[in-house]
């Protein structure tokens, strides 16, 4: 089977001397940067570290779900697990995944801008980002917590006596990272763009970025303050929240939801980023209909505002409003279908490789399909009350997040990574990882969704023994995906070393990423580029490369 | 292969240095610098907006549930220092206008008393919301364990609520003004809150002004701080018709 | 749908068999199956259609076959097609939905009332009969059924799969959820919103009877005393009879047939009056004063459990006329308290005292 890849001739090849990693040494030179490539590493380190501590909490709870009794640990224990694997999990890795590693290190780059607009800004995010995990570790050391991670009232005010607060300062400070990546990102796009980069020559991947940074701009402010007043209801007792002091436990639901549903367009849009540079870059063309599936990201950003109270169906408010926001859930849930089927035509008539990204791609196109129509399910809100609060959602959100959003980010990671260090990784046992992650990936989750049509209900320690055969089911799978997660790690970090010379432009792709050398300079740019070619313009590229050759030889 | 690469060599020091010396390296002009930077000022005031849209929200929907409770508990707050401390906050904004006017127009005398004078007022309004949330702390309308309903199921016992006309309310429409203090509290300490880090950025900033600081044209910081402290201001003038005047007539 | 009834059932039997779908035991779960079936049908066609698009284009346009690519700017007749389809579809799915959405929360006029309290961990059922049961729930076949949630704490849901119904018991309000069973059996019952440490401790059983069986368990399990007899008494013991009896002269207004009436409050906004509405007005009366009366009822929250609320309500719904309150006017013969003050009149059964009164 052919492929795009070239590499310099490696006899002669070498990683160029000056670049961002080499510019300064020292640890301190790390700690107090303000490049964005840098800070997308010190992110890229520490989210793998919470994503190995969320993953190893997941497996604690399939180890536990491989028998119907509570026997490897106690209840109480099994709702500290899942809550902090849910925390981990979503605050700490899944919201700040892509965008913070990759985003930061590309959107700069891809736009011909030096740096982004707020360097300090952007170290500072980092910073809170530390602080917000210390924080959510120290909780787990001192006891752990057991709300779930939605924390829902009065739960979380007046039942629990776990470290509740501790957790939701945590958040609290882990949200303005949050905050600060978005404002950084959208005033970058607004701002920096380099002469000739005009809104339609931007990659698609920055129209996602730019879309989620919308909605951590406006949506983590809410997030905070009913974190915040939760956790005053806990210190000193207000009663916004508290049922017996006149407070509406359901408000809390509204303000909650008004962030964690935009929170998961937050984690899946800088995925359908990735996917669209990888999926054009392998099949050597322009995304087909670019411009639709740029608007239909700001789409689901405005739509994904307007659909939070889909997770209240069955919690008591009116009929009219179930109406409305299942309504809006259909809206919403169009510009995902126009953006998977988009993708599919991108491949027509092109002329495709099957490289390591590539296959994340397409992995992440199957189950990103199915975690999309199964919302669907559940956004209907006849079906909603049978299937809500069950395996059912459990798989479905997995199918987006971990289908979905790992997916993309596993492939991002394999597409950069020459990028970022400037060193290719064996091609083979990577493509072998893809598609173990993959077979593991539907193992884990797919009988999932048979238990909750069974009408298992999640966040069980505990479970009627008819359901055994489909968990132990689950349970084998999440070590197959287990294995999918740890190769990556090994041999990623093997190629750091003895990985082959990458070169500027492996993958032949168009980007302006591609243009400049790997790892890049400091600067990114010596000099700032004026924008000529239009996005994703292969021939621009074949032009560049003729040019190159005549010039040359 | 690398050769058709754009930059691969470079002298990072290669290029001219025209610019003054505050142009940060990834900007090419100092209106792109400036103008990146109140547009992140006026962003960040968004996201504050929506952060302060939470209690806004709360306090519409209680206020809706529980009006006579909102009422009486209304009846609690002192007209004359809210309206006292209205007059010290606009005063504040327009000393700290004078301020970025002065540092537009390089006045240095003008800069530093402008932000003498904006400390001041702000310090001022701090103060005297410490004197109203220690009479709220002496009559037991702190939310909590303390939390006492006697100013409301008995209001000749109260001179606030006597002075008001206030008539006995039941005890659980009493028990809601729970409610209206449990706001009342979130939202002007969220608001002082941010006073604070205001005065704190404020110190931070006249320390540089009194050594002459601003007076080189960069004055990014100054106008950024004014935009926060207008928005505080402006925040300050929803909350004080809302918790102490509009409910203040049955 | 356009299938055949029979064609139906089979397929039904075979999901269930195959442990795809719980059993259907209610009259709503076939209708909730179909649309699911459907659903299940068209994400099916959608997954097929992008995997063979993908693996079509994969194999036709791979780099061995076609070196080069062909620039293709984008179709707007395409784009528009799978923006419609989806939409269409998923509207059909909406309608349908909602449809269903309606008629699960809306309970017919004739259902039978039960009351559910939730608490960590365990669900209460109080039969209007006065049967009380804890972690299980007897129910006949061929009658509609109402519960009326509330929970005592925590949020808890209360889940029946094989009727596809589910229904959050929320701290502070009645919620409310219908079905119709249709096959004896038993069948589980869990709580599904997460409610601390013994969450998934807060199981119990759904058991269907057939109407001579339901009458049988009726009967071996009453406590002798309904709930609104219950209710009755709390009545009497609160002193609610001292301003509600009905008398012309009364301070607050006759209750004889308010439940399902629509009231005008003092504020002048008309409520219709239901279990939530009194459940409300007995705790918090001042919001809640009808029209033309003086505001001195006083809040009865923490002077009664949820139980003894739910007694009260389920008394208020039934009274019909004011006789018996002012039969038990400014007597003190039900106060649990004294229970052998009062010698004399036996009406009720006179040895158990008003279930509900808060414990202080």
């Amino acid at each position: 089977m052919s492929t795009i890849v070239s590499l310099p001739d490696q006899s002669t090849a070498r990683v160029p001397k000056r670049n961002y990693l080499t510019n300064e040494n020292g640890l301190l030179s790390w700690l107090l940067t303000g490049d964005h490539k840098r800070i997308a590493i010190l992110y890229l380190i520490s989210i793998t570290f919470f994503f190995f501590i969320g993953g190893a909490l997941a497996g604690v709870i399939r180890l536990e779900l491989l028998t119907p009794q509570s026997d490897l640990m106690a209840a109480d224990t099994y709702n500290k697990v899942f809550t902090m694997h849910g925390v981990v999990m979503i605050f700490l890795f899944l919201v700040p995944s892509v965008p913070a590693t990759l985003g930061n290190f590309l959107i700069p780059i891809m736009i011909g801008a030096k740096d982004l607009a707020f360097p300090k800004i952007n170290l500072l995010s980092w910073y809170l980002y530390l602080a917000g995990g210390a924080m959510t570790l120290a909780a787990m050391i001192t006891g752990g917590v057991d709300t779930g991670w939605t924390f829902t009232t009065p739960m979380s005010t007046h039942f629990s006596n776990t470290n509740v607060i501790t957790t939701g300062l945590a958040i609290f400070v882990a949200g303005f990272s949050s905050i600060f990546t978005g404002l950084n990102f959208i005033v970058t796009v607004h701002r920096m763009r380099a002469p000739g980069m005009t809104w339609f020559k931007l990659p698609l991947f920055v129209w996602a970025h730019y879309a989620a940074s919308i909605l951590m701009v406006l949506g983590t402010p809410v997030l905070a303050i009913t974190l915040v007043l939760v956790v005053l209801e806990r210190t000193i007792g207000i009663g916004v929240f508290d049922p017996t002091k006149g407070g509406d436990p359901i408000l809390f639901q509204h303000l909650f939801w008004f962030y964690s549903h935009p929170a998961v367009y937050i984690m899946i849009l800088p995925g359908m980023g990735v996917i669209s540079e990888v999926i054009s870059t392998f099949s050597r063309k322009r995304v087909f209909g670019y411009t639709a599936v740029a608007f239909s990201s700001v789409a689901i950003a405005v739509f994904g505002f307007f659909v939070w109270a889909h997770h209240m169906f069955i919690m008591g408010v009116s009929n009219y409003a179930v109406l409305v926001f299942s309504l809006l859930t259909m809206l919403v849930a169009v510009p995902s279908a126009i953006k998977i089927f988009n993708w599919a035509f991108t491949l027509y008539k092109g002329s495709i490789t099957f490289e390591t990204p590539m296959l994340y791609a397409f992995g992440f196109m199957g189950l990103f399909t199915i975690g999309g129509l199964t919302g669907v399910f559940l956004g209907t809100s006849g079906t909603d009350i049978h299937l809500t609060e069950t395996y059912f959602i459990v798989a479905h959100f997995h199918f987006v997040m971990v289908g979905g959003m790992l997916m993309a980010f596993l492939s991002g990671i394999h597409f950069w990574w020459p990028k970022m260090t400037g060193r290719m990784y064996p091609e083979k046992i990577s493509q072998l990882a893809a598609v173990v992650t993959f077979i593991g990936f539907n193992f884990t989750f797919f009988p999932q969704f048979l238990l909750g049509m069974l009408g298992m209900p999640r966040r069980y320690a505990a479970y009627p023994a008819e359901f055994q055969v489909l968990n132990v089911f689950s349970t084998a799978g999440a070590s197959i995906l287990g294995v999918g997660y740890l190769l990556p790690m090994i041999y990623l970090v093997w190629s750091l070393k003895y990985g082959a010379i990458a070169g500027a432009n492996p993958w032949q792709a168009t980007g302006l990423e591609w243009q400049i050398q790997s790892p890049p300079l400091t600067e990114n740019f010596t000099t700032i580029p004026v924008v000529t070619q239009d996005v994703y313009d292969y021939e621009w590229l074949e032009r560049q490369k003729e040019h190159e050759v005549t010039h040359v030889g | 292969m690398d050769s058709h690469a754009v930059a691969t060599t470079a002298d990072a020091h290669g290029h001219e240095h025209d610019h003054p010396a505050y142009l940060r390296h990834h900007f090419v002009s100092y209106e792109q610098q400036t103008e990146t930077a109140s547009f992140g000022m006026w962003l960040f005031l968004l996201t504050e907006i929506m952060f302060f849209g939470g209690l806004f929200t709360a306090y519409l929907i209680y206020r809706n549930w529980y009006y006579p409770a909102f009422v009486a508990g209304s009846h609690q707050l002192s007209i004359t220092l809210g309206s006292f401390n209205t007059l010290l906050l606009i005063t504040s904004s327009f000393t700290m206008a004078m301020g970025v006017w002065s540092a537009e127009t390089k006045r240095h005398k003008g800069l530093v008393w402008s932000l003498i004078a904006t400390l001041i007022l702000g310090i001022g309004f701090l103060g005297i919301k410490t004197v109203e949330y220690k009479e709220k702390w002496e009559k037991h309308h702190i939310p909590g364990d303390t939390f006492s309903v006697q100013s409301f199921v008995n209001p000749s016992s109260d001179a606030e609520a006597k002075a008001a006309g206030d008539k006995p309310m039941g005890l659980d429409m009493a028990r809601k003004t729970e409610v209206y203090f449990s706001l009342y509290f979130a939202m002007t300490g969220m608001h002082a809150l941010h006073m604070i880090i205001g005065i704190a950025l404020l110190c931070g900033m006249l320390f540089k002004a009194v050594r002459g600081g601003y007076m080189d044209g960069n004055i990014a910081f100054v106008e950024n701080f004014g935009l926060y402290w207008h928005f505080v201001d402006i925040v300050w003038i929803f909350l004080f018709p809302l918790l102490y005047l509009i409910s203040r007539h049955q | 749908m356009g299938l055949s009834p029979v064609l139906w059932q089979f397929l039904v039997k075979w999901m269930v068999n195959f442990a795809i779908i719980p059993p259907e035991a209610s009259k709503i779960a076939s209708q909730v199956d179909a649309l699911l079936v459907f659903m299940t049908l068209v994400s099916l066609v959608g997954l097929v259609l992008v995997g063979l698009l993908v693996t079509a284009f994969s194999i036709l346009y791979r780099r061995d076959r076609n070196p080069v690519a062909t620039q293709i700017e984008g179709s707007t007749l395409l784009e528009a097609t799978w923006t419609i389809i989806p939409l269409g579809l998923f509207l059909v799915m909406f309608v349908w939905g909602s449809v269903l959405y309606f008629r699960i929360y809306t309970p017919p006029p004739n259902a039978m009332n039960i009351y559910v309290v939730g608490k960590q961990w365990m669900w209460k059922a109080e039969h209007p009969g006065g049967q009380h049961e804890i972690n299980s729930l007897h129910i006949p076949i061929g009658k509609p059924i109402q519960l009326t949630l509330i929970s005592q704490d925590v949020f808890h849901s209360f889940s029946i799969p094989a009727f596809r119904v589910k229904r959050e018991a929320i701290p502070g309000r009645y919620t409310t959820v219908w079905f119709e069973a249709t096959t004896p059996g038993t069948y589980h019952l869990f709580c599904t919103q997460y409610c601390g440490t013994q969450h998934s401790g807060m199981i119990g059983d759904i058991v269907v009877l057939t109407p001579e069986n339901y009458k049988k368990w009726l009967d071996s399990s009453t406590s002798g005393v309904s709930l609104a007899q219950n209710g009755e008494r709390l009545f009497a013991s609160l002193s609610c009879n001292a301003c509600h009896n009905g008398q012309p002269d009364s301070r607050g207004p006759s209750l004889a047939n308010v439940y399902g009436s629509r009231l005008t409050l003092a504020s002048g906004s008309p409520v219709l009056v239901d279990e939530a509405y009194l459940r409300q007005a007995i705790l918090n009366p001042s919001a809640h004063i009808t029209q033309g009366y003086a505001p001195i009822m006083p809040t009865y929250q923490g002077q009664v459990s949820e139980e003894g609320l739910i007694s009260l309500v389920e008394y208020i719904k039934n009274l019909s006329s004011n006789y018996r309150v002012q039969q038990t006017l400014n007597t003190t013969e039900l106060l649990p308290e004294q229970p052998d003050k009062v010698p004399g009149k036996t009406n009720g059964a006179p040895s158990a005292g008003a279930q509900g009164v808060a414990k202080p």
